[in-house]
């Protein structure tokens, strides 16, 4: 219940940003792309690595690729992805047209 | 900067780039007039003051600039810090003095097992992009346990969030000050307690005055400090050694002839992979270790608070990136430096006499950080007869590369740069718990705004005295457990913060008893098996035990909830509203909005 006070509209009481469906909707979207991202952090924080000891028969200049992959390549994949994590969540906002103002 | 003239404040925020361009280039100014006053015989010490000194003193100078007398500015430093310096300033105030000179050396004596800190402390920022970040930015809390209070209405939440968070930050903090009594004590030639104070001071000063917006702007400048101070030695070390200027890049070649000299060359007999996965832990505890720091990162207060100061929802997601990708330029170049000191190591001391040893180890074995012995007195050093401290591996490399003692001063401004920052952010997370969430929300609602900011302002010295007076007496036992506070806040914090944003039936019962319980647990395996002989739970190290607190706590917050009446359609609205961007919050009655 927002806080009414005087009769003024406080800071909170614009209940009717989006209506019930809409949030619906764009809740529903934010959150997949939450466990699409869930997913890649998975996959480049641990998935990857169990395979550690077989990356590491392939070379490529002088890193073995399962050494590289934990020291290189799944933070190159974590700050990507966020950046495009970033991006893509302001056009669901605006998609659904609860970017702020 | 000052805060009466609006315009002066906007002129500050609108010329960023300008002054931290000039800050930076005034920063190289200062470091090749160094290095000339070095060619002219100006001696070391001489050189090794002006360091430190003029680095704090121009710390102190931003915080005093930044000085403030409103309370928004002192907890969120007006929630006007553009997304790419909160980045910045999220760097300085992560990167501790333990990622700083501790991991090269982790990464060189552990090979690819010590990638799992590398892995842990940056995979974190992941999920508080995605889980939290962007939500407890549009809540508009001042502190952490702000949020518990209004999600799971009352103080009890609030006080267990207090609890929580003292408990891995305290001796995060004593650790931090710790280290900037090493580095002031080595550079300054003063004794250790009283270096503590010097360190001590330089944090105050930063922070006092102007609270999070001073410490902003100054963890900013440290960053800028710390980067270059990190890079430089290695960029030049590569070039010497390959010919090309970009580690990152060329420690593969390092890593080859690491390899290759450990398979032919006798002395070396004994000596571990430097690649092969999986010698000094095995995969579960290697695994382990990685899930409980990245969930840790994603519970620390101090690190959390830092988007509360982004000017609007979308800068908080974008500033999480740009956080992340300032500390990957450190993180990734940690495995560069293990690996340029393994080969110099491997090829230029181990086999060597031990007459003619090269000079940089002679210089750290009068420190102590490189113990030589000749145990089967043959004269040739074996590598079993070479021990080397982790630490020495970032300080040492100005050496080893052959550079001019600038550089070792050039590193010690980092380090210390790196151990200030996030001292600082510690601090005024623990302080403003303190002054924010007990003293105000809880003992006297009605102070009015100067006298919470005198509180805050009190609170932050006594607690930094105590953390500096608990450091000074170097405790042995609390450095051990800082590498704990990951999964101490990750166990308690960490499933109630995330719930509460996602799933709306999560209920005060649960999160309070989820806290409870994920912290008993983690507390109970790391004083059980530390202290009093409890045998391990799956042979996992007790480092990791959020690998049983987190699921604990998790179980307990779901099964809790389901047990007790579901939140009002109050509380699922104000949900609602901090889930999306635009509009207000909703805050339930009875819960006072922030000013």
């Amino acid at each position: 219940m927002p806080l009414v006070e005087d009769g003024k509209i406080p800071r909170g009481a614009s209940s009717a940003t989006v209506d019930k469906a809409t949030g619906e909707a764009y809740w529903a979207r934010t959150s997949g792309l939450m466990w699409t991202m869930l997913a890649i952090w998975a996959v480049a924080g641990f998935g990857v690595h169990l395979f550690a000891t077989s990356l590491n028969t392939i070379t490529v200049f002088g890193f073995p690729l399962g050494f590289y992959m934990a020291a290189q390549g799944s933070l190159i994949i974590f700050v990507v992805s966020l950046f495009w994590f970033a991006r893509k969540q302001n056009a669901i906002d605006e998609e659904f047209g609860v970017e702020e103002e | 900067m000052s805060d009466s003239p609006k315009a002066q404040s906007g002129d500050f925020l609108s010329n960023l780039g300008k002054i931290y361009g000039w800050y930076t280039g005034g920063f190289a100014a200062f470091v090749l007039v160094l290095a000339v006053l070095e060619q002219v015989g100006v001696p070391n010490r001489i050189i090794g003051y002006l360091f430190v000194f003029l680095t704090i003193g121009v710390y102190a100078l931003i915080g005093y600039l930044s000085r403030t007398a409103q309370v928004s500015e002192y907890y969120v430093a007006g929630r006007r810090v553009p997304a790419l310096y909160n980045g910045m300033a999220t760097g300085s105030d992560w990167m501790s003095a333990a990622s700083f000179i501790g991991m090269a050396g982790t990464l060189y004596l552990q090979g690819y097992d010590g990638l799992a800190f590398v892995l842990g402390w940056t995979g974190g920022y992941v999920l508080v992009a995605i889980l939290l970040a962007p939500y407890l930015r549009k809540f508009g809390a001042y502190t952490v346990p702000d949020f518990l209070g209004a999600r799971y209405g009352g103080n009890l939440a609030r006080l267990a969030g207090v609890i929580v968070l003292m408990s891995a930050s305290f001796t995060y903090v004593v650790a931090q000050i710790f280290g900037t009594g090493i580095i002031a004590s080595r550079f300054l030639g003063i004794s250790f307690e009283l270096s503590v104070f010097v360190g001590l001071a330089g944090i105050l000063v930063c922070s006092m005055l102007g609270g999070m917006r001073a410490v902003t702007w100054t963890q900013v400048a440290q960053y800028i400090i710390l980067i270059i101070a990190y890079l430089l030695p290695v960029v030049l070390l590569s070039a010497k050694v390959t010919g090309v200027p970009v580690p990152q890049l060329m420690y593969g070649q390092a890593l080859e002839q690491i390899e290759a000299l450990r398979a032919t060359k006798e002395a070396l007999a004994g000596a571990p992979s430097h690649i092969t996965p999986f010698i000094n832990s095995d995969p579960i505890n290697f695994f382990g270790l990685i899930f409980c720091l990245m969930l840790g990162t994603a519970s620390l207060p101090h690190i959390l608070m830092r988007y509360f100061t982004t000017p609007s929802v979308r800068d908080a997601r974008q500033s999480v990136a740009w956080s992340l990708f300032f500390i990957f330029l450190l993180y990734f170049t940690a495995p560069a430096y293990a690996a340029f000191a393994k080969l110099e190591v491997f090829t230029n001391v181990i086999g060597a006499p031990i007459a003619s040893l090269p000079e940089w180890v002679s210089i750290w074995t009068n420190i102590g950080l490189v113990r030589v012995t000749d145990a089967n007195a043959d004269g040739i050093l074996q590598f079993r007869e070479f021990v080397i401290n982790a630490d020495a591996i970032v300080l040492a490399t100005p050496e080893i590369a052959g550079l001019p003692y600038v550089i070792a001063g050039l590193v010690a401004a980092g380090g210390l740069a790196a151990a200030l920052s996030t001292a600082d952010g510690l601090l005024l997370a623990i302080a403003n718990a303190l002054s924010h969430d007990i003293y105000y929300r809880m003992i006297d609602p009605q102070a009015d705004s100067k006298r919470r900011l005198v509180v805050a302002r009190v609170l932050l010295i006594v607690v930094a005295l105590v953390a500096a007076w608990v450091a000074s007496t170097r405790p042995a036992g609390i450095l051990a457990m800082v590498a704990w506070a990951f999964s101490i806040a990750a166990s308690g914090l960490f499933p109630a913060l995330v719930m509460g944003v996602w799933w709306k039936r999560t209920t005060s019962a649960g999160a309070v008893a989820g806290m409870v319980v994920g912290y008993g647990v983690c507390l109970f395996y790391l004083i059980g098996t530390q202290y009093m002989g409890m045998p391990l739970w799956f042979g996992i190290r007790n480092i990791s035990c959020g690998l049983f607190g987190i699921p604990a706590a998790f179980l307990t917050t779901f099964v809790v909830s389901l047990m007790t009446q579901a939140p009002s359609q109050a509380m699922q609205d104000f949900i609602d509203s901090i889930r999306t961007p635009r509009g207000g919050v909703r805050m339930v009655s009875g819960e006072k909005v922030l000013d």
